[in-house]
């Protein structure tokens, strides 16, 4: 058994989508955590001394490359995978589903709330981290200021819009995605499930539901 | 539970081949009597329809009694029809109502090819298990069946796990076509016991192999297989078969 064999192999594909998504899951906890601190409402300054560490300082930016790697890997396979699986079915599709009565619809709709995640990401990154990142010559170069992009960015009410229909699909990306993450790496007992299970359902709820207060508290100038 | 008769619409798959195209025809069927199972009316149909000259559906069946896994149809959307923990052949009549309609197809899969009208060709799940369903043995003596201690709960779980008729219910509810159920099934029955133990790593890697040759899709935890085995299959028997295999793989020393 070769790595190769042993990440290629369905199961093996399934423990890299397990291992990456708690990967990212762990991402988002930082990325939550930091940004919060916008909301000390004081101009943006404990919220830009945060971002200067992760996007100023040498170690968070050598991690940064690995956080792009688990994106990457990520979403190669969760296409991958939705590909290889509706062909699985064949060319003749049944005529009623199953639909609703055997599963939720959003752990039936990974690769399309994955997909909207993606497009969510791409917005997301051209708001904030090219034009940072390009300022700084892509190296340790001087930083824009974060906080005053944000709240020009956020003073659109389409793209405040637009970020909370990507929190949602976060949401139940992580409904399904967090216990399952867990049992593709091996948990199977069912007392851990059950927690993790609840575990899920409050992130899925909580961090989304964080993220998306974001834009909102600058629109509607909760914060200044 | 009163009995009583009824009349009604079959739209049923039929498919001459497995290289010819197939369709849908309606049938109607009158006088059922509520206490029949799903197949009785389908011989009742058979016989009308061979009565008039048509060709017969075919569809597979044996035991009719719930245990040999043969009868594959997919009843209104879901395998084995509407009754929780059921196969088609312990599915009655008193399921359905005068006047209903009812969709029956085939097991639909890439690894399941059509053969002829509902049945389906399901020897991949044989070669899966000749792949690692197996343990060995010593010849000579059977040896006292005390002499080797198993762990209660192990030994319960193994035997709810050797409930599986391997039907391919599972694969047919799936919206990726996975085996995982049912491989799963077979790997912890004989992971949880110790006369699994000797083949313990190869199975698990040798049965997966052969499942990804034959086209299944992969797992992604929907659920939708628990939710329609007729033996109950429990999907955490999925995360069991995940740890056998992350741990096989990773101390394989080929
Ligand atoms: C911060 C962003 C993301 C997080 C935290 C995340 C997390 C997760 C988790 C925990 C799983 C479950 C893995 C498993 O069951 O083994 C998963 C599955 C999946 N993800 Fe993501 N994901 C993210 C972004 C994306 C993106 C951008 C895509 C783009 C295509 C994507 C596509 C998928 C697909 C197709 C699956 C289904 C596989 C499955 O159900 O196992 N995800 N994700
Ligand atoms: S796991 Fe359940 S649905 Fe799947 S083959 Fe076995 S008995 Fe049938
Ligand atoms: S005919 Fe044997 S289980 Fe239905």
């Amino acid at each position: 058994m070769t790595w190769k064999q042993m990440f290629t192999s369905s199961v093996g594909k399934k423990l890299i989508m397990g291992f990456t998504g708690i990967f990212l899951i762990l991402f988002l906890i930082v990325h939550v955590a930091l940004n919060a601190c916008i909301w000390a409402n004081d101009g943006g300054k404990m919220f830009n001394a945060g971002a200067h560490f992760m996007g100023g300082t040498v170690v968070p930016r050598i991690l940064e490359i690995g956080l792009f790697a688990g994106f990457i890997l990520h979403i190669i396979q969760g296409i991958m995978l939705e590909i290889q699986n509706r062909k699985a079915r064949g060319n003749v599709k049944y005529a009623v589903n199953y639909n609703n009565r055997g599963s939720k619809w959003y752990s039936r709709s990974m690769g399309l709330l994955g997909t909207l995640i993606l497009l969510f990401l791409i917005m997301h990154i051209a708001h904030f981290w090219l034009p940072n990142r390009s300022h700084q010559g892509f190296l340790l170069g001087e930083e824009i200021n974060l906080y005053e992009t944000m709240k020009d960015v956020f003073s659109n009410v389409w793209v405040v819009v637009l970020y909370v229909v990507g929190c949602i699909s976060l949401a139940y990306h992580l409904a399904h995605g967090f216990q399952s993450a867990f049992r593709t790496i091996g948990v199977h007992n069912k007392r851990y499930n059950k927690m993790l299970t609840s575990i899920g359902y409050a992130f899925a709820i909580i961090v989304p539901l964080a993220f998306a207060l974001m834009p909102v508290s600058f629109y509607l100038g909760w914060i200044n | 539970m009163e009995h009583y008769n009824m009349n009604l619409n079959l739209k049923v798959w039929r498919q001459k081949n497995s290289n010819t195209k197939g369709e849908f025809k309606m049938y109607r069927v009158e006088n059922i009597s509520s206490e029949m199972s799903f197949l009785e009316m389908f011989d009742v149909l058979n016989e009308k329809l061979i009565a008039d000259g048509e060709e017969p559906i075919a569809f597979d069946h044996d035991c009719r009694e719930g245990i040999c896994g043969a009868c594959s149809m997919y009843i209104d959307g879901k395998p084995h029809g509407p009754w929780h923990a059921n196969t088609t052949c312990q599915l009655h009549m008193r399921a359905f109502k005068d006047g209903d309609t009812i969709v029956v197809e085939p097991w639909r899969a890439n690894a399941f090819p059509v053969i002829k009208d509902l049945v389906v060709d399901r020897t991949a799940f044989d070669r899966i298990i000749q792949a690692g369903g197996y343990i060995s043995v010593n010849t000579g003596n059977a040896v006292d069946g005390n002499s080797l201690p198993i762990n209660k709960d192990k030994a319960d779980a193994s035997f709810a796990a050797a409930m599986c008729i391997g039907c391919g219910a599972c694969v047919a509810a799936c919206k990726n076509s996975s085996a995982m159920l049912f491989l799963s099934a077979k790997v912890s029955h004989l992971a949880l016991l110790p006369q699994g133990e000797p083949e313990r790593h190869s199975r698990v890697l040798n049965m997966i192999d052969q499942m990804d040759k034959e086209g299944f899709g992969s797992c992604t935890n929907t659920g939708a297989c628990e939710a329609t085995c007729p033996k109950e299959i429990s999907i955490s028997n999925i995360a069991k078969l995940n740890q056998e295999y992350l741990c096989a793989s990773l101390t394989s020393e080929k």
